[in-house]
């Protein structure tokens, strides 16, 4: 069998011109190479035809642009489509494209399963298989049939983006860089549970939006929901959120699913508004979407209606995240594949 | 992270093949179950580790796989005595108080509880220990000794007289009755630690009776 060569795709400026620089090639080449993997939609080496007939032999020999088209989807009634793509251990990922009017928004994996265990969560039962390199991260995008509507990126697909940075910000650089894809980070969202040294980084080296998972402000509560909190306390969070000096452009946003019975009393709007009195932020709520065997319910539309008056009531920003197909198992939390090894 | 601080290593023991057990002087107070950050240099990042030791005693363990690819243990395993090494206060909620429980831990996700069970936490406890070989029962001869059929050692690659065969969820799964009255702890992969709390729930367990201890 062919030994699989290393992807071009997926590395920084940096990256490029220690390659150039192994393979003796003049360093602007790594600009040239840059520019053919991130801003023209070529497949292959060969077609970067401005760089030399031998520079492409010397990259070919031991490289490949590394890109992978998606192996399977399935649409939504709502127009959401589930992308399904082999990664490079030959395992495979999920990632959501989710059309409306004026938004297009693709929501990434940057694992291969997850390793975090929360109770809600359906890729939290495939278990981990492993990070997810930035090239097979930024492939979701860049083979996406629909790539040229994108307008937002949220990385809230399979895995913890704080728990592989390597993969993570790398990726955003390419995507925001101008060498890459020029993207604005203004349009781009990372979501993570709270693992605070990761996230100090991420709001350090990037400018992108924040989205954490909170899902009960009781930490006992959400100990039992996510056990991060075992590790890293949501008071921890919020105090290192809180450190941090954001400007005016960029938003946290605080995830919040919504449980029957659970996680919507008065008293859990009251808690709310105290701890995150003093962060400019805003809570998205989100409708829970049963994975089997759990023991969580859905509430009705009318009590997360209620729900986000009463933290509107007390001066907190508040949306309801529209659910996107559910029907085919691409809304939020119900992404996995472990079933789906062998296709 | 918290602050680092420099310590002097004890010993570096390989207890089975590429498992080791660091140890050095404790200078902190801890709860059984918490965590610590260790790194090689002040500036590096630190990985957490659950101590294993008890919180009585005069030194801090620290139970680790060597992972080929990974950025801290192969530089760990090279340690020796009078080597040093910074970690961090300990910190975490993976605690666990004197009430009747089962503790359920596959591979290092054995060490919360050994410094439970070392803290003198173990004595109405139910330890279900699994790990793929018989060598990787971390600590067994002590449990064994003071736990005696309260403790249930189980893998899945050997047969081993004494020790059941098969994995942790399989000897669950197997028992019909299991006591749904009391805490679950789980500490170990991310694939056991789902798969147990999913069948504990699907027997009738409250949720908030199984409390999950994650790696990452």
């Amino acid at each position: 069998m062919e030994e699989k060569r290393e992807a071009l795709f997926g590395k920084t400026l940096n990256q490029l011109e220690t390659v150039v620089k192994e393979l003796e090639l003049p360093r602007f080449t790594a600009a040239q190479i840059a520019d053919w993997l991130y801003k023209k939609d070529v497949t292959a080496i060969e077609e970067m035809t401005n760089l030399s007939k031998a520079a492409r032999e010397k990259l070919t020999s031991r490289f490949e642009v590394g890109l992978s088209d998606p192996v399977k989807v399935q649409t939504s009634v709502d127009g959401t489509k589930k992308y399904l793509y082999r990664a490079r251990n030959g395992k495979f990922i999920e990632t959501a494209y989710m059309p409306e009017r004026n938004r297009h928004t693709l929501c990434v994996s940057s694992q291969v399963g997850c390793k975090m265990g929360c109770l809600f969560c359906f890729t939290a039962k495939q278990g981990f298989q492993g990070n997810l390199s930035a090239g097979e991260i930024l492939n979701q995008i860049r083979s996406l049939p629909e790539r040229h509507q994108l307008t937002n990126i949220v990385y809230m697909g399979m895995g913890e983006p704080f728990d592989n940075m390597e993969g993570v910000m790398q990726s955003l650089e390419i995507l925001t860089s101008d060498y890459g894809f020029g993207m604005s980070p203004r349009r781009i969202t990372v979501s993570t549970i709270g693992i605070i040294p990761a996230m100090k980084v991420f709001l350090e080296e990037s400018t992108c939006h924040l989205a954490v998972s909170l899902h009960s402000p009781f930490e006992e509560e959400r100990r039992r929901l996510m056990p991060i909190e075992h590790v890293y306390s949501l008071t921890e969070v919020l105090e290192a959120i809180r450190s941090f000096p954001l400007g005016k452009q960029r938003r946290i946003s605080f995830e919040y699913i919504v449980f029957k019975d659970l996680n919507h009393s008065p008293r859990h709007v009251k808690e709310l508004a105290r701890i995150l009195n003093g962060i400019r932020c805003r809570i998205n709520l989100l409708r829970f979407h049963p994975v089997p065997g759990t023991p969580l319910q859905a509430p009705d539309d009318a009590t997360l209606g209620e729900f986000k008056t009463a933290l509107e009531n007390k001066g907190i920003v508040t949306t309801i995240r529209k659910s996107r197909g559910q029907d085919i198992y691409a809304a939020c939390g119900l992404l996995s594949t472990k079933e789906q090894q062998v296709i | 992270m918290k602050s680092l601080t420099k310590v002097t290593i004890i010993s570096n023991l390989e207890v089975a093949p590429g498992a080791y057990v660091l140890s050095f002087p404790r200078s902190f107070e801890f709860v059984p179950g918490q965590v610590i950050g260790i790194a090689m240099n002040p500036a590096d990042k630190p990985r957490l580790y659950s101590i294993a030791s008890g919180n009585k005693e005069n030194v801090v363990r620290i139970l680790y796989t060597v992972k080929p690819e990974g950025k801290l243990t192969p530089d760990l395993a090279r340690l020796h005595a009078g080597d040093t090494i910074y970690v961090s206060e300990p910190f975490g909620g993976f605690i666990c108080d004197e009430q009747k429980a089962v503790w359920v831990a596959t591979g290092t996700g054995i060490a919360p509880f050994s410094s439970m069970f070392y803290s003198g936490l173990g004595k109405n406890k139910t330890l279900i220990q699994g790990n793929r070989f018989a060598n990787g029962l971390y600590f067994r001869d002590d449990f064994e000794k003071e736990m005696g059929p309260r403790y249930v050692p189980s893998c899945t690659r050997e047969q081993v007289a004494g020790v059941y065969h098969g994995r942790v969820l399989k000897y669950l799964s197997e028992k019909k009755d299991l006591d749904l009255s009391v805490k679950y702890y789980l500490c170990g992969s991310a694939e056991m630690v789902v798969d147990v709390r999913d069948l504990l729930i699907e027997r009738g367990m409250p949720f908030e009776n199984v409390v999950a201890e994650i790696f990452f």
